[in-house]
């Protein structure tokens, strides 16, 4: 560490933690990402200076490793905009959904539409480069604010979550109202932030003493809970869903209503941005939503979709539908192609409950499933359930968030054939309004639908499941898989932007995608697509379609870290096709389904290595290999198996740049 | 001797060539890491020599890629501005609005210029910390004036 004594100047202020009374700031420890290594050097410096305890890594998937092994050893992470494997926003969601640490961004980037992305990923704060100590010195503010807030969460009984800022009085009623302890609150080394809590609670009761002394371990919140959390959400109704009730349905032996409400209000938060976003996106998205409620009854409104036309654009074969659908499902798919919504409903029920892995829980809305699905993936928090997006479509709100991996391959099967492609394109999950619009899509889709329907299991039978809102795209996009191939390459993290293109093959997908943001970065295909997308829709994608899907999950796969660049125009051609018309959706619902699942699969490793595998998955050969898949009523195994797959070398940007320079 | 580091740093201030970002890596050096700066330069240079070498194959490849290009300029960029190689990072902005237009022959002009910005420097750098060393315990940055 840096000699304290060296008498710098700027750092004894804050970082002097020695000579000031409150010793908080100093041993945070900080995780710092960025591929360049100059930064890197220098950043690592600067922190020390500041008396942090820093960890340096050039990779974000080492990063994201490196937080997932050690739950609770990190205060806060710094990472860059811009890198090669993974797109830094991914990370940001990544880190926001499974460990719940700040995230600060930096890039020399200082547009005001990159910065906006920042902040609507949830970071705490976004640093010009170069950065100067001075910034990195308040770093310790944002670790303080956070563990405030969860505390406030979490005290508060009422389950209301909105505020979450210190409102003392509330908390201090909550607190003796509290019945768990919070555990999100004393985690890390919020000394001061304790000590505070403390002062509170002096005069209570001494549970709380004891929580605010207590470090209670982080839940991590992984692919199952969130769509566990998700299903309970949906059941309560987004607007209803307090956290005890929540917490009571979910029926998870050690999670505590303060984990449930901090949980729910980043879920909310989730929900609010992909509810904003979606609206421009999606003509389709709107038309989607409009049509349907939150009810997963949207099948009709699928019907309005005119499934005979995407069942007549059939882009899907119906053989390939129907092999997924079976492959998916396990039952008979529909082999028609031209089968009007009612087929779909059928294969909705069927998908959903039958199996709780492939099918994403909402039967039709296999294609919507995914997209669902693939919503929660990019925020990390957020897309896992997105109770609120209501699967219109069928299934496309997929609760996405638990379990996406589980229905996604099978799912895709009974997708293909059903015209219901909407699902697919619904995939979208990222948009919650694009659920909507996959909802109605699947109908179209045949294809996306049975994916989508194994993430989300974990619901109940009822289709719409509509909480995840895939769709960003109209279709459903599954966010996860292939939907955003054809999109991903505008979006970036959002994951469930290109998701929502959702196999259709139809690039129109982008358009939904959601956040313009992601326009922007046409490279990183995979922003989409990493998160979620890219599983599944490698695995879908060779089974459904034809080349145009298997593009677009390989598209997928790369997702940003790969060279995406080529599939980046792949998918941008495709997008643009599909928006147009459900039928494209299609093509690849089965791609927008696998997506989703191999998304959820695990929570957060699983998601980046199934990127990759899909990689060298959705090549064309690999549509036998995703048959393989589909069959597995264990999706989840086939995924894993696949991780065993040596990732490919996705390093197409990266100059075979490879430093390492984690220090742990 | 000293004096005669001082006054060469102080040149490289007043040439452009180094702005005050140098100045802050400079206030990170102490005792415990004597050497800090020159250890950060010598990883700039290893790593923007890659860096520029990939986007030499990119362009002589004559495919002009413009995206690709504008993301390794983008890196480039982002190391020069952490080590304030002003001359450096005035090029790749330079770059990178070329490669926004779509302007294949002010790329390959931009790109020649920033090979020589980047090598003076370099060199100057070089000479700097060669004499910095011989002069003994390093000065604290400290803008003169």
């Amino acid at each position: 560490m840096v000699n304290p004594g060296h008498g710098r100047g700027p750092d004894s202020g804050t970082a002097a933690g020695g000579s000031n009374s409150d010793p908080f700031p100093a041993n945070l420890r900080v995780l710092v990402v960025d591929d360049d290594p100059t930064c890197l050097m220098i950043l690592e410096r600067m922190l020390m200076t500041c008396l942090y305890r820093v960890t340096k890594c050039n990779r974000a998937e080492i990063a994201l490793s490196l937080l997932r092994k050690n739950k609770n050893g990190f205060d806060i992470v710094i990472s860059d905009v811009h890198m090669p494997d993974m797109d830094g926003f991914k990370l940001l969601e990544h880190v926001g959904l499974e460990m719940d640490l700040p995230v600060i961004m930096m890039s020399a980037d200082d547009s005001k539409s990159v910065v906006l992305k920042g902040v609507t990923h949830g970071a705490v704060d976004y640093l010009i480069k170069p950065v100067r100590i001075e910034a990195l010195k308040n770093i310790w503010q944002h670790v303080v604010r956070k563990k405030r807030n969860e505390w406030n969460v979490s005290e508060h009984s009422g389950g209301s979550i909105e505020d979450t800022g210190g409102d003392r009085d509330r908390q201090q009623q909550h607190r003796e109202d509290a019945d768990n302890n919070s555990s999100s609150v004393n985690e890390g080394n919020g000394r001061s932030s304790r000590k505070r809590k403390e002062e509170e609670v002096d005069d209570q009761g001494d549970d709380k003493e004891d929580s605010s002394s207590l470090k209670k371990p982080r839940v991590v919140w992984s692919v199952e809970l969130h769509q566990q959390f998700v299903a309970a959400v949906n059941q309560l109704g987004v607007d209803k869903a307090v956290p005890k009730k929540i917490l009571e349905m979910m029926n998870v032996p050690g999670l505590t209503r303060e984990n449930v409400a901090s949980h729910l209000q980043k879920y909310r938060i989730y929900l609010r941005r992909l509810g904003g976003v979606s609206q421009h996106q999606g003509i389709m998205n709107h038309s989607f939503m409009t049509g349907q409620d939150q009810s997963f009854g949207p099948l009709s409104s699928l019907n309005g979709f005119d499934l005979q036309s995407l069942a007549v654009t059939g882009q899907l074969p119906p053989q390939s539908l129907a092999q997924l659908q079976a492959a998916g499902l396990g039952r008979p798919t529909l082999a028609k192609p031209g089968m009007s919504v009612s087929p779909l409903v059928d294969q909705r029920s069927i998908f959903n409950f039958e199996n709780p892995k492939i099918r994403f829980g909402d039967g039709h809305g296999q294609t919507m499933n995914n997209g669902n699905l693939l919503h929660g993936v990019p925020t990390g928090s957020h897309m896992r359930v997105r109770p609120g997006q209501n699967v219109q479509s069928s299934g496309m709100m997929l609760p996405v968030a638990d379990q996406l991996p589980r229905g996604g391959p099978s799912m895709l099967p009974s997708l293909g054939q059903q015209p219901i492609l909407s699902s697919s394109v619904s995939r979208r999950s990222d948009l919650t309004g694009a659920l909507a619009v996959r909802n109605s899509i699947p109908e179209t889709n045949s294809r996306v639908l049975p994916t989508t329907h194994s993430v989300f299991n974990n619901f109940p039978a009822d289709l719409p499941r509509s909480s995840f809102p895939l769709a960003s795209a109209p279709g459903i996009s599954v966010p996860v898989s292939v939907s955003y191939q054809e999109e991903v390459n505008s979006s970036d993290a959002k994951g469930g932007s290109s998701a929502a293109t959702a196999g259709f093959g139809n690039p129109s997908y982008d358009i939904f995608n959601d956040f313009p943001q992601h326009q922007q970065h046409n490279k990183n295909i995979s922003n989409k697509l990493n998160d979620w997308d890219l599983r599944n829709m490698g695995l879908v994608f060779s089974s459904n379609q034809d080349a145009a899907t298997a593009t677009a999950t390989a598209a997928f796969s790369t997702s940003e870290a790969y060279s995406s660049s080529s599939t980046q125009r792949k998918r941008r051609e495709t997008d643009a096709t599909v928006v147009g018309e459900h039928g494209q959706n299609l093509q690849s619902p089965s791609r927008n389904l696998y997506h989703l699942n191999h998304v959820f699969m695990d929570g957060g490793s699983v998601r980046v290595k199934s990127e990759r595998v899909a990689e060298t998955v959705t090549c064309p050969p690999a549509n036998t290999l995703f048959h393989e898949q589909y069959n597995q009523e264990d999706l989840m195994s086939a995924f894993l198996k696949q991780e065993g797959i040596p990732s490919v070398d996705n390093e197409f940007e990266f100059d075979g740049y490879s430093i390492d320079n984690i220090q742990v | 001797m000293q004096r005669q580091v001082a006054l060469i740093k102080q040149s490289l201030f007043d040439q452009g060539y180094l702005d005050e970002q140098f100045m802050e890596l400079e206030e990170l050096q102490d005792d415990a890491n004597p050497n800090f700066v020159e250890e950060v330069s010598a990883l700039y240079f290893k790593d923007s020599a890659r860096l520029i070498n990939n986007i030499d194959q990119a362009l002589e490849r004559g495919s002009f890629d413009f995206n690709r290009l504008d993301s390794y300029m983008h890196q480039f960029k982002g190391s020069s501005t952490s080590i304030g190689a002003s001359k450096v990072k005035a090029e790749c902005t330079t770059f990178r609005e070329y490669c926004r237009a779509g302007n294949a022959e002010g790329c390959l002009r931009t790109f020649q210029q920033l090979k020589k910005e980047h090598s003076t420097l370099r060199k100057k750098l070089e000479h700097y910390f060669q004499l910095a060393r011989q002069a003994g315990p390093k000065e604290t940055a400290r803008r003169p004036k």
